[in-house]
């Protein structure tokens, strides 16, 4: 079977954002001008360790086709310690989601400061670029959801 | 069911250039819960604030979205306008539709449909959204200051000077920071000593003032307000009580050999020293890694000289432990290693130094006494080349890809003092650009290259090469008049890149305060809020924060030493309502939220619940609200989903989540 590659692919991203320091450095991205593409569309923490695998699951559920945690750098976490829990948890996450058909490439975790908007801008630049090649997430899409 | 109200700022063309406006507000009335939307030009201004005032009133609104600029600019002034109508604060959400949307996106039709998607996640979440009220915690009325150069020791006086106490903690063995290393400073080419000391003295002798010098911060807990710090005073093994300050323990001490590190290694020192003369405190510190006591058992001259008796070997490392309310780091800077640079034969040749190395060559009290000479043979330097912008604005990794922005005036300014002091030295300054913003910089410039005869040339140095005879070949570029230049100098001066005090991001993670990629602290708003971190609390002050000359780290220590004060002149502080809380239903007691918690908020109680008609008692979780600081890690670790933020709820996530994916 042969999946039909349909070129007004648009993919649907979720980016968690930690306030502190990814929320702020898409804010650096923004007042710097530096474009991604409009598919990425943030929703904000308190900290990166604030994001449960629910979260994930459930946007994959309602049809997302990626989904990208960031958060302060390992040690400069605002909470001090928070981003090690992400970090640990979404490693197990992802292992699992690839298990279930939801390929790595479409989760992802990336540590952005907030004086680094050039890297949020670039981030998201590559995850499109990855989530489009990938495709459509059919695997955990729950039919039901859709409109 | 919510009555909300949708408001969508233009930003005067910010948004409205690539949002169509219009079309958001259209779409929010379909949204569920939605009872009014409109647009305005500018929603945060005066006129902006009224409208969303009239309808929070006329419609009975119990929540707001405002679509705007990014929560981390206008979230408090829209939080508060909803106040003063009497709504909660925090029934208002904002849609980020300029920093995340119309900024970054060019196409009309993509832009709107984005944030559309954006104002609905909001709805959605304003749509669970309950009242919070904020808490209350006091402010210890005392401040820490990270650092004891002209930064610190400013910001210091400053905060004294307004009545409250000030403790300075820093690293070496007295405060003065690199001001006290330089000679003249520019513009004015006064002597830097002579207007550094007196500022010393007076830190020393403020009432109000503690300073902790060979001292370091071993840990930081608590928040604004509340900071608990342990600051490590260091084993000086002279009783500073007891010290007078004579300084014969120093000229009697046999172990004469180690660097001095306040002369960049280009002299010795004893083993027992005070860094200059003019430290402060005048106590010396005995460096146990050079001391024959501490390394043999033998010697113990220093304590037969002593007439106070101040000379303590078993003196041991002190720990103190105290409470400020506001911290303000002033760590400055150092020139960076030049091992990357090696095709100016920096370690090749003694008489290709570092610009801050000719400051002490230069100074009376330095290596040579204040002699302009070579370090190799003695001899005075009839040529010098200075290379400008080392390791500065530089497009690789080897260097910095920032200006250093004090190279060019400090190149001035030597070249100048060389060229009036020894006349018949000829000096030739390298350079990229030369960058003189500031007052009175120009002038000075200019009267190095046309009172001074200082030769300027445009370009960049590519090699210097030490020759047999002990000169220094240097192979550059003159770009205005396109020729390759080769000149024999007796002395090549390198105007290194500065960076940020290596320690800098320890003292950053201790404060959790944020860092960029050059170790510069990051201001909490690089326009706005310039002296402030994103941490509450967390003052900037000096180098630390970016490059800058003394002029203006003393500007902005007088502005971090305002914010401090505003800080500290408040009885109270409203905490963060966003705080944890466990159902008492679903909580099962079983201690895993508590493991992570990073602010030891949550604690076990045995409380009567009633479950469905069974009383019994469990032990549940509480969490303290005063310690809670909202990241949300416990929320996450609740097997039992008891755990939930206030804010950022489970159920509020899920619905934005929800309308993105929609
Ligand atoms: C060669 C040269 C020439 C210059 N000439 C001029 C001039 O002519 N005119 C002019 O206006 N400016 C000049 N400057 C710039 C000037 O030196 C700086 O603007 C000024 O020193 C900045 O002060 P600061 O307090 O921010 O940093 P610093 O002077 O670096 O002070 C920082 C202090 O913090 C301490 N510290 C660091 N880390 C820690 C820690 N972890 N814990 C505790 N303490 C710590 C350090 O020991 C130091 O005492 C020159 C600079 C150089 C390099
Ligand atoms: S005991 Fe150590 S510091 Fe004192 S005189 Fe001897 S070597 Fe110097
Ligand atoms: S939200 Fe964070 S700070 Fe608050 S109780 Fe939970 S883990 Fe502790």
């Amino acid at each position: 079977m042969s999946i039909e590659k349909n070129e007004e692919f648009r993919p649907k991203i979720v980016a968690f954002c930690c306030n502190w320091c990814s929320y702020a450095g898409a804010d650096l991205a923004g007042s710097s001008r530096m474009s991604y593409s409009a598919d990425v569309k943030i929703i904000r923490v308190p900290c990166s360790c604030r994001v449960n695998p629910m979260f994930i699951l459930r946007a994959f559920e309602r049809g997302a086709d990626g989904v990208i945690m960031c958060g302060c750098h390992p040690g400069d976490c605002h909470y001090t310690s928070g981003n090690f829990y992400a970090r640990r948890r979404m490693t197990l996450l992802f292992s699992m989601l690839d298990y279930i058909g939801v390929e790595n490439g479409r989760t992802r975790v990336e540590w952005v400061s907030a004086a680094e908007g050039a890297k949020f801008s670039q981030t998201m630049h590559e995850f499109v670029d990855k989530i489009t090649s990938l495709g459509k997430n059919v695997r955990l899409e729950d039919l039901r959801c859709r409109n | 069911m919510q009555r909300i109200g949708v408001f969508v700022c233009h930003c005067g063309t910010n948004i409205a250039g690539t949002v169509d406006v219009k079309k958001v507000v259209e779409m929010a009335a379909h949204e569920p819960g939605v009872v009014h939307a409109e647009d305005y030009a500018y929603m945060c201004s005066e006129a902006g604030q009224e409208k969303i005032h009239k309808a929070i009133k006329e419609k009975k609104l119990t929540g707001l979205v405002v679509c705007s600029c990014s929560p981390r600019m206008h979230e408090t002034t829209f939080r508060n306008a909803a106040e003063k109508a009497g709504l909660n604060p925090y029934m208002v959400e904002i849609a980020n539709i300029r920093e995340h949307c119309s900024w970054i996106h060019k196409d009309m039709e993509e832009a709107t449909e984005k944030a559309v998607i954006l104002m609905r996640a909001a709805v959605a979440k304003v749509n669970l959204d309950a009242p919070l009220k904020p808490g209350e915690s006091k402010v210890t009325k005392r401040a820490l200051v990270i650092g004891g150069g002209i930064a610190g020791i400013q910001t210091a006086l400053d905060i004294a000077e307004a009545g409250y106490p000030v403790d300075i903690v820093e690293k070496t063995p007295s405060i003065g920071g690199r001001m006290s290393q330089l000679d003249k400073t520019f513009p004015t080419l006064d002597c830097s000593s002579c207007i550094l000391t007196p500022k010393m003295g007076e830190v020393n002798a403020h009432p109000l003032i503690n300073i902790y010098t060979y001292s370091e911060v071993e840990s930081v807990a608590g928040f604004v307000g509340d900071f608990t710090v342990e600051i490590r005073k260091k084993a000086r093994s002279v009783d500073m009580n007891k010290c007078t300050g004579c300084g014969l323990c120093q000229e009697k001490c046999p172990s004469k050999k180690s660097l001095s590190e306040f002369n960049r290694g280009l002299s010795t020192r004893s083993a027992i020293y005070t860094p200059f003369a003019q430290a402060v405190p005048n106590v010396p510190v005995i460096d146990r890694d050079a001391c024959i006591k501490f390394k043999t058992g033998k010697c113990g001259i220093c304590s037969k000289v002593c007439q106070a008796g101040a000379i303590d070997y078993d003196q041991k490392d002190e720990i103190i432990t105290e409470k400020y309310g506001a911290i303000v780091v002033a760590t400055g800077f150092d020139m960076i290693k030049l091992d990357r640079y090696d095709e100016y034969a920096y370690s090749q040749s003694k008489d290709v130094i570092t610009s801050l190395e000719l400051e002490r060559i230069m100074n009376a009290a330095g290596p040579t006494g204040g002699h302009l000479e070579r370090l190799s043979d003695g001899k005075a330097p009839k040529e010098i080349v200075f290379i400008q912008c080392v390791g500065s604005r530089c497009a690789d990794d080897r260097g910095k890809s920032y200006c250093s922005k004090i190279c060019c005036m400090y190149t001035a300014k030597h070249a100048m003092l060389i060229r009036d002091k020894y006349p018949d030295t000829n000096v030739t300054v390298f350079y990229i650009d030369v960058r003189t913003p500031g007052k009175n910089f120009d002038e000075f410039y200019r009267r190095a290259v046309e009172d001074y005869g200082v030769n300027y040339i445009k370009g960049q140095v590519g090699k210097v090469i030490p020759q047999p005879n002990g000169k220094l070949l240097v192979q550059g570029a003159d770009l205005i008049d396109s020729k390759q230049i080769l000149k024999e100098a007796d002395m090549v001066v390198l105007a290194a890149a500065i960076e940020p005090n290596e320690g800098v991001r320890k003292i950053a993670t201790m404060l959790t305060a944020s860092i960029d990629t050059n170790n510069f602290l990051t201001e909490a708003h690089a326009k706005l809020r310039p002296v402030e971190s994103p941490t509450a609390g967390i003052f900037l002050s000096g180098v630390c924060q970016g490059p800058k000359d003394i002029p203006e780290t003393v500007s902005q220590a007088g502005a971090a030493a305002v914010k401090a004060i505003g800080l500290l002149a408040k009885d109270k502080l409203l905490t963060n309502p966003c705080t944890a809380h466990s159902d008492e239903l679903l909580c099962n007691g079983c201690s895993q939220c508590a493991n992570v918690c990073p602010y030891g908020a949550i604690t076990y109680e045995d409380k009567e619940v009633n479950d469905h008609g069974i009383r019994e008692t469990r032990r549940i979780a509480v969490v303290n609200d005063a310690l809670c600081q909202g990241c949300g890690a416990c929320t996450v670790t609740c097997p039992s989903g008891a755990m939930d933020l206030q804010g950022f709820s489970n159920r509020q996530i899920l619905a934005e989540v929800d309308a993105i994916c929609r």
